[in-house]
């Protein structure tokens, strides 16, 4: 989900990047010199598995954004993770631009936080098996649906004529939240099983990630 | 996976030192998105148009990048003209089509190639290596150089390993379809994936550590500020002036 390039006007553009800034701040001061390796794998990996998975929908298929899932075990890291990501995506591929690249990292890195504090102890107590599903779950909805509130408030900004558009998009961006939220949920219970340590920022934080 | 940029290549673009490139690019993307005067974007456009040729990017590449823009684009197209209040073109059923919203979808459009092509044409050509390197010397935050150099250098690594693990789930006979199966495997294949790259993560800090990391990065080659970047810079910064100059004097009026 993004603003395409050229979109914005360069108002909502910089009030996009005011926004972005301090939070990206705040993230990197998270980020100690010896995590930097870990977050930019786990950005690595992101970045790879929204290009190459396509979750089948009908007919049709989906990328699966992984917004709430970066959000579980990155916190406020997300945000440098999805500047990066982002403007690795501009740079290869032309999804999303320069201009937008402050709303973009807004859209997807703030849900991500939001998701961090919403869901990360949930998921950790839950205990493997279902409800670390039922939270993961709910942490890849929300984290698609807040994006989506974003994205549609950030493009509507730009231009009330842009209405229709997120019309059109609010029924299948329902339908592919729960596609995200199914796939983030067992995503998460497979973590949680088999390296429950992932969700464990300040364990990772002093251990460098063990068990 | 990170061949989809044009940086191999020798020519007076790909020469130039990349740090002006990246001012060069910032400054006209802020100054294509301050205006919606059609004939300052035209120019951006032919500007764009010029920067690529001169770098002799392969069509088919940015012919794939333009039209991903494009799509949207003509989305709005067929959209925003019809909600859009002004003098109407023509009747869709009971719709306008106004000519002010089909003004504004073009002008966007003009706006968003033109800032595509100066980004394709600019930063494209620099090896997204060197470009981390660059902005280390643009002052860009320590913290957020080396993630975005760590990042570049391990697509390709978990792209391998993504492509080993879903040959080893096709070889088993997985074929995706809208069963939870799918989503299930996807998700564990993701998961995996996650497992495996912060155990590499742990490795790569053990070897960097090892070789005397203390959160620094030290470079060992320099970039060159010659004279073909000052002329560059040079002339860039005059169409930038000019650029601005005619925006400044047709401020309200269109052409």
């Amino acid at each position: 989900m993004h603003i395409s390039e050229g979109v914005a006007p360069i108002g909502i553009a910089l009030a996009g990047a005011a926004i972005a800034v301090p939070c990206i701040a705040v993230g990197l001061r998270a980020l100690r010199d010896e995590q930097i390796p870990r977050a930019a794998l786990t950005a690595s990996v992101l970045f790879v598995s929204t290009l190459v998975i396509r979750l089948p929908i009908g007919p049709s298929s989906v990328h699966p954004l992984l917004g709430g899932l970066a959000g579980l075990f990155l916190g406020w890291a997300a945000m440098p993770v999805f500047l990066v990501s982002l403007f690795l995506q501009a740079l290869l591929f032309q999804f999303g631009g320069i201009t937008t690249l402050g709303i973009n990292t807004v859209v997807m890195g703030l849900p991500a936080v939001l998701v961090y504090y919403l869901f990360n102890g949930r998921v950790r107590k839950a205990g493997a098996g279902k409800s670390a599903f039922f939270w993961g779950m709910m942490a890849g909805v929300t984290a698609y649906l807040v994006s989506f509130v974003l994205w549609a408030t950030a493009l509507i900004l730009c231009g009330k004529q842009m209405g229709p558009i997120v019309g059109i998009a609010l029924i299948p961006n329902i339908i592919v939240a729960v596609a995200e939220g199914i796939f983030t949920g067992f995503v998460a219970a497979f973590l949680l099983r088999v390296y429950p340590s992932v969700f464990e920022l300040s364990a990772a934080r002093s251990k460098g990630g063990k068990r | 996976m990170s061949c989809a940029t044009y940086y191999t290549g020798d020519t007076y673009i790909h020469r130039l030192d990349p740090r002006p490139k990246v001012v060069a690019t910032l400054a006209f993307s802020v100054l294509a998105a301050l205006t919606s005067h059609p004939g300052v974007l035209v120019a951006g456009l032919i500007l764009g148009a010029f920067l690529v040729s001169l770098a002799r990017i392969s069509s088919d590449a940015l012919l794939k990048r333009l039209l991903r823009l494009n799509i949207f684009m003509l989305l709005l197209f067929i959209l925003v003209p019809l909600t859009f209040p002004g003098e109407p073109l023509f009747m869709v059923g009971t719709l306008l089509y106004s000519y002010e919203g089909l003004m504004w979808s073009v002008i966007v459009t003009l706006k968003a190639n033109a800032i595509v092509l100066v980004f394709a044409a600019l930063m494209g050509t620099v090896d997204p290596f060197v470009l981390g390197h660059a902005f280390h010397h643009l002052k860009v935050p320590e913290k957020l150089t080396h993630l975005f150099m760590f990042t570049l250098r391990y697509i390709d690594v978990l792209h391998h390993e993504y492509m080993a693990l879903i040959r080893a789930m096709k070889t088993r006979g997985f074929i995706p379809s809208m069963r939870i199966h799918t989503y299930r495997s996807y998700a564990y294949l993701t998961g995996m994936l996650i497992v495996r790259s912060l155990e590499r993560s742990e490795r790569v800090m053990e070897a960097m550590k090892c070789r005397g990391y203390d959160g620094e990065f030290h470079v060992v080659s320099h970039f060159h500020f010659e004279k073909r970047d000052a002329i560059f810079l040079l002339i860039t910064s005059a169409v930038l002036v000019i650029l601005s100059v005619a925006i400044y004097t047709n401020r309200g009026r269109l052409w």
